[in-house]
This record gives C-alpha cells, sequence and structure tokens, in this order.
C-alpha cells in the first residue's frame, strides 16, 4: 500500500451551497432512504411469507400513524429519486448542463415529485386510515 | 533516492480498473428501475387494503413475483452500487471504509435473499 496521503477532490465545504447543489444531496440522501425502505418491503414481504400470525404483528405497526408517515417518507424520497435520477440520466447524456438548464430542470424535478407524491398519498391514504 | 523499485513504488497508486463498468451498470439498474418501481408503487396503492389475504393473494400472483423478483434484486444492486459511491467519497479512512463497505453488501444480500425467497415461497405455494 501506498504510504503517502494520495490526493483528494476538493469537497463539500469549499462550494458556495448553491440551489442545485442541494438537489444532488437530495438525491444522495433519498437513495440511502431508500435503502432503508428496500429492507423494510423485504422484511414485510418475509413477514407475509411466514403466514398470518407474524403479518399481524408488523400491519399493526404498519397501519399505525408512525408506520404511515414511514410510507409517506418513502413515497416522496421514491418520487424525488426517480425524478432526479432522470435528470441525472439526461445529464449523463450531455443534455441539459447548463446553468440556466440546469437550475430550470431541478424546479421542474422538485415539483413533479411533490405533485406525484401528493397524489400517491391520497391514493394510499384509506391504507393508514382503516386499521 | 530510494531503493523501492519503480513497480513497488506505484502500486497501489492506480485505478481500481472498475469504474467505467461501476458507471455503466449503476445507469442500465437505474433505468430498469424506473418502470419496475413505478409498477410496485402503483400496484400496492391500487390494493383494496393490507389484510393478510389480499396481500399474500397480490404476492402469489405470478405476474407479481415476477415484478416482484426483478425489483428486489435490480433495486439491490443499484442500492449497494449507490451506497459504495457515498462511502467512498465520506469514509476517507482505507480500514472503516472496507468495513463500511462489506457491512452494506452483507445487508443487501441478506435483505434481497429474505425478499426474494418470501416471494418465491408465496409463488409457489399458491400454485399447490
Amino acid at each position: 500500500m501506498a504510504t503517502r496521503s494520495r490526493p483528494l477532490s476538493p469537497h463539500l465545504q469549499v462550494y458556495r451551497p448553491m440551489y442545485t447543489m442541494a438537489l444532488s444531496m437530495t438525491h444522495r440522501l433519498t437513495g440511502l432512504g431508500l435503502t432503508l425502505g428496500l429492507v423494510l418491503l423485504c422484511a414485510w414481504l418475509a413477514a407475509l411469507a411466514a403466514g398470518p400470525s407474524t403479518y399481524g404483528k408488523l400491519r399493526s405497526v404498519v397501519v399505525s400513524p408512525l408506520g404511515f408517515l414511514v410510507i409517506a417518507a418513502y413515497v416522496v424520497a421514491f418520487w424525488y429519486h426517480l425524478c432526479a435520477g432522470l435528470r441525472h440520466l439526461r445529464h449523463d447524456l450531455g443534455h441539459g448542463l447548463e446553468r440556466a438548464s440546469a437550475r430550470r430542470s431541478g424546479l421542474v424535478v422538485v415539483v413533479a415529485a411533490l405533485a406525484l407524491s401528493g397524489l400517491t398519498l391520497a391514493a394510499l391514504w384509506h391504507l393508514g386510515g382503516r386499521p | 533516492m530510494s531503493l523501492k523499485s519503480p513497480l513497488g513504488r506505484v502500486l497501489g497508486l492506480g485505478t481500481g480498473r472498475g469504474a467505467t463498468h461501476h458507471f455503466w451498470v449503476q445507469r442500465v439498474s437505474a433505468v430498469a428501475l424506473v418502470p419496475l418501481g413505478i409498477w410496485l408503487l402503483v400496484s400496492l396503492a391500487a390494493l383494496p387494503d393490507l389484510a393478510y389475504g389480499t396481500a399474500r393473494a397480490w404476492a402469489g400472483e405470478f405476474g407479481h413475483a415476477i415484478a416482484l423478483v426483478l425489483v428486489i434484486a435490480t433495486a439491490a444492486y443499484h442500492s449497494l452500487l449507490g451506497v459504495q459511491v457515498i462511502v467512498e467519497d465520506y469514509v476517507p479512512q482505507p480500514g472503516r471504509k472496507v468495513v463500511v463497505l462489506v457491512a452494506s453488501t452483507f445487508v443487501h444480500v441478506a435483505a434481497a435473499a429474505a425478499g426474494l425467497l418470501a416471494v418465491i415461497k408465496m409463488a409457489l405455494g399458491s400454485a399447490a
């Protein structure tokens, strides 16, 4: 192994905070949140496969107000990560990287993510409301 | 002047040679997850309730089982790649980095194994 320390790229604190940077950080944070969501989804499926008694215990948590809050956070993280991910894919293809364009697409991502989350949560409301 | 051989001086200083592949598979899995993720969310949101019978019938349907297997496998892979990028960016100590990356791999594989086995069990169980 090399003993001399390797050169590092400039880190977050040397940059002036920017709106587009916040978008990128949110993309990473929601990605981490979705990792947790994947674990929860697999746990839900495992409980479902285990049988009614195990599933019943988990379901009482899922339909509780706290459970609905977790689901709501999961839904918002999902739509944000999906919309922002599509924006990043477009950037990877070399489009929309100019400052004005990047800012505009960022706003589109935020509005679309919130709108889709609102629609999904409205559709999911009855799952939380009815025990 | 060091007595270290030229080879010894450069070992460990190069690239890992996997970056392009990492970049590519992260994007391919992302593209795959767009329809798969939307299917999962819409399909779950369309359930009338989350009672055991309802959820079990939903998961036991063969088409749903195929889609669930694809979602879990693709999402676990995509998530593993994404967490790796974040860890490599924010955990500079080599030892700790390896520990966190291995732990992340274990968690991802364990979650995927549990989820996939559950789906397969329900898919085969409903046929009997």
